[in-house]
């Protein structure tokens, strides 16, 4: 097997590429449910069915998509400048615990203000758990990567001790939840009798104004090439401590934003079953749009689109529903190849790509 | 008060725990350890240990030999490092991007093979695992008896495989030849060995080590699998070679002084419950792991060229 640099940049495969991505993992995902012995043809259309049948599916997939928008964004931000943030998880339950710990009635505020302020602290909140990361793989390269994953695990266990403890409702009957968000910090549904809140729309706006941010400032050229060429950056004379830095709160902010819209919009309070792994699934969403803005919203659609089906297909077929997690999962890796594909000439043998 | 907690320490039963949770870690580490020493970073480490606790587990719960199950758990785990390697050696894909999809991957497969297979179970199966063996006049030792030599083939298994791994790296051809493709891989093609193929095997036996890892936990520890339960021991793993400095003999130091806190914080937890709660025990390993890195981050060196693909006729 060999790899030849293309001479000319093809805009036409640059498209049909993650097309091609997609279409691959949905084939492998036909093979298993031929393997679990479901009848795939009829599997896929249940799974249409269950994400965009009736306006109760559609809101469910855009409740479901809003999440893995801001997830998605997080981790798109932070591997442009070759940050890898895997920690979306931790910081998103960072961002739902200020939500918990300022929203359900220590702080009284008219809603207009409430929900702005909500977000503010939980943007900060996921800013801060990764500020120590950032600070030392600046100063003592110590990998993020390693790092992040492991705070994931740290804040999870110490969401499950407030939780427990300090945190809990006491009208909860034992349970291990938040108390609930007050009123005004609640995000109001946009359609009524469903799922989908406010957030959806707040997720959306985030995505187009972080697509100005990267492709019509300064800033955003500069995060560019951080992930470029740090040392040419460097010599540049652009603050690449100070670009990474704010990189990676911005992204923690990202996540932490997930949080505030999964506990004041779509449940209330907060649990620890909060997030099935958004965190991760956003590294998928943000692969499969190129760490594009603007793509990250249709690919969080997509996947979340994937899990909402998913979801009614395995009821209806009796499939596990960890199909979902295997076809996003093979995504995340045919869309590396077709990242590949763009930029360089693949001949296996006599076969050339 | 802390006199009882000072007593946990002169307990066998502590230390023999501690060398039975240091297992999965330690074939972990080494695996992991492996696949760098080649110049690959391995992030599929969860994914391939779950992979592998799934595929041992489930081979012999089906009516496998104990045996057979590890040889499976390794082969899927090697198929695992194959993809990973198509990826990251011969594509030369990012390997941190790889490695993360290579353990959603596995991880996922792995929980829809087993909800096919036993697709209604709230307690999950237990199977007749590894058992005990009583090493002749060596396990009548007062203390270290039941510490050393009264433990079960696996965990035998998983410190054999430190000398192994020493000699396979030390000494064996192949083994140079794997640290040369981490250190200096023109230097290794102008020899005339081809650096994508070592690295390629590399990364199969080092993923094939983490499978087994994964399976000790379902068949010498809890003897079940559970969803979610390599629960970030891959991490640690990775971890724990950036504090080992790539080298298998301090990788088996740095297992069991994690596996003796974990043993400890179990012990410390039934003594303190009352007053500290349980979840800051049980963030012991991860904080202390954060805390190994960047105490080890400052003194080692990593193998020169990991992370960097090798490309043939490329300079770098």
């Amino acid at each position: 097997m060999r790899l030849e640099v293309r001479e000319t940049y093809s805009p036409a495969l640059s498209i049909i590429a993650p097309f091609g991505a997609i279409i691959f993992s949905l084939l492998c995902a036909f093979v298993l449910l031929f393997i679990a012995g479901a009848p795939p043809i009829e599997s896929f259309f249940y799974l249409i069915k269950g994400a965009f049948g009736s306006p109760n599916a559609l809101a469910e997939t855009g409740a479901r998509a809003t999440p893995l928008i801001l997830t998605g964004l997080a981790a798109g931000i932070a591997f442009r400048a070759k940050f890898w943030n895997i920690g979306a998880e931790g910081q998103l339950y960072a961002g739902a615990l200020a939500a918990t710990f300022f929203g359900t009635g220590l702080i009284h505020l008219p809603q207009f203000l409430m929900i702005p302020f909500l977000f503010l602290v939980g943007g900060l909140a996921g800013a801060l758990v990764i500020l120590p990361l950032v600070i030392l793989r600046q100063l003592y390269k110590v990998d993020e990567v390693v790092t992040t994953l492991l705070m994931n695990f740290v804040i999870l266990l110490f969401v499950s001790y407030l939780l427990e403890g300090p945190m809990k409702d006491p009208m909860s009957l034992g349970w291990p939840q938040g108390s609930p968000v007050i009123d005004n910090g609640v995000l109001p549904q946009i359609l009524e009798r469903t799922r989908l809140h406010l957030g959806f729309l707040i997720a959306i706006v985030v995505a187009i104004c972080l697509w100005v941010l990267l492709s019509r400032t300064a800033f955003g050229f500069r995060i560019k090439s951080v992930g470029h060429n740090p040392s040419a950056t460097y010599h540049a004379g652009i603050p690449l401590f100070k670009t990474v830095l704010v990189v990676a709160c911005l992204s923690g902010a990202l996540a932490g934003f997930a949080g505030i819209t999964e506990t004041t919009g779509l449940k209330g309070y907060l649990t620890l079953d909060l997030s099935p792994g958004f965190g991760y699934t956003g590294i998928a969403v943000a692969m499969l749009a190129a760490l594009n803005p603007i793509g990250i919203i249709f690919s969080a659609l997509f996947l979340a689109m994937i899990y909402v089906g998913a979801d009614s297909m395995s009821r209806a077929v009796n499939v596990p529903t960890y199909l979902a997690d295997v076809v996003v999962a093979i995504t995340v890796l045919s869309v590396l190849v077709s990242l590949i594909l763009i930029n360089y000439k693949i001949q296996i043998g006599k076969l050339k790509f | 008060m802390i006199i009882e907690f000072l007593e946990l320490f002169v307990n066998a039963g502590f230390w023999a725990a501690t060398v039975r949770i240091a297992c999965p870690l330690l074939l972990a580490t080494l695996g992991e350890l492996i696949c760098e020493r080649a110049g690959v970073l391995n992030l599929g480490i969860e994914g391939i240990m779950t992979a592998g606790a799934m595929v041992g587990w489930t081979a012999v719960y089906l009516g496998a030999d104990l045996s057979l199950g590890i040889i499976f758990a390794a082969l899927i785990g090697a198929i695992f490092g194959l993809i990973h390697a198509g990826f990251t050696v011969h594509l030369g894909a990012s390997q941190h991007v790889t490695g993360i999809g290579i353990t959603l991957l596995a991880a996922s497969i792995s929980y829809f093979a087993f909800r096919l297979i036993l697709p209604t179970s709230t307690t999950p199966p237990k199977i007749k695992a590894f058992e005990p063996i009583e090493i002749l006049y060596l396990s009548d030792i007062p203390f270290l008896g039941p510490i050393f030599f009264q433990q079960t083939f696996f965990t035998y298994l998983a410190f054999l495989a430190v000398p192994i791994v020493i000699w396979f790296l030390n000494r064996s051809p192949f083994g140079l030849a794997v640290k040369m493709a981490g250190e200096n891989p023109m230097a290794l093609e102008a020899q005339g060995i081809n650096v994508l193929r070592i690295r390629t095997i590399a990364v199969m036996i080092g993923s094939a080590l983490m499978a087994v890892g994964g399976a000790y936990l379902t068949m010498s520890a809890f003897n079940a699998f559970y969803f979610g339960m390599i629960n970030g021991r891959g991490w640690i793993a990775v971890a724990l070679v950036i504090f080992a400095a790539w080298k298998p003999e301090r990788a088996i130091l740095g297992a069991l002084l994690f596996a003796g806190l974990d043993a400890y914080q179990v012990r410390a937890q039934q003594l303190a419950g009352a007053v500290i709660p349980y979840q800051f025990f049980l963030m012991l390993p991860y904080v202390l792991s954060i805390a190994a890195m960047v105490f080890a981050a400052k003194s080692t060196r990593y193998p020169k060229a990991l992370l960097i693909p090798f490309r043939r006729g490329e300079r770098h």
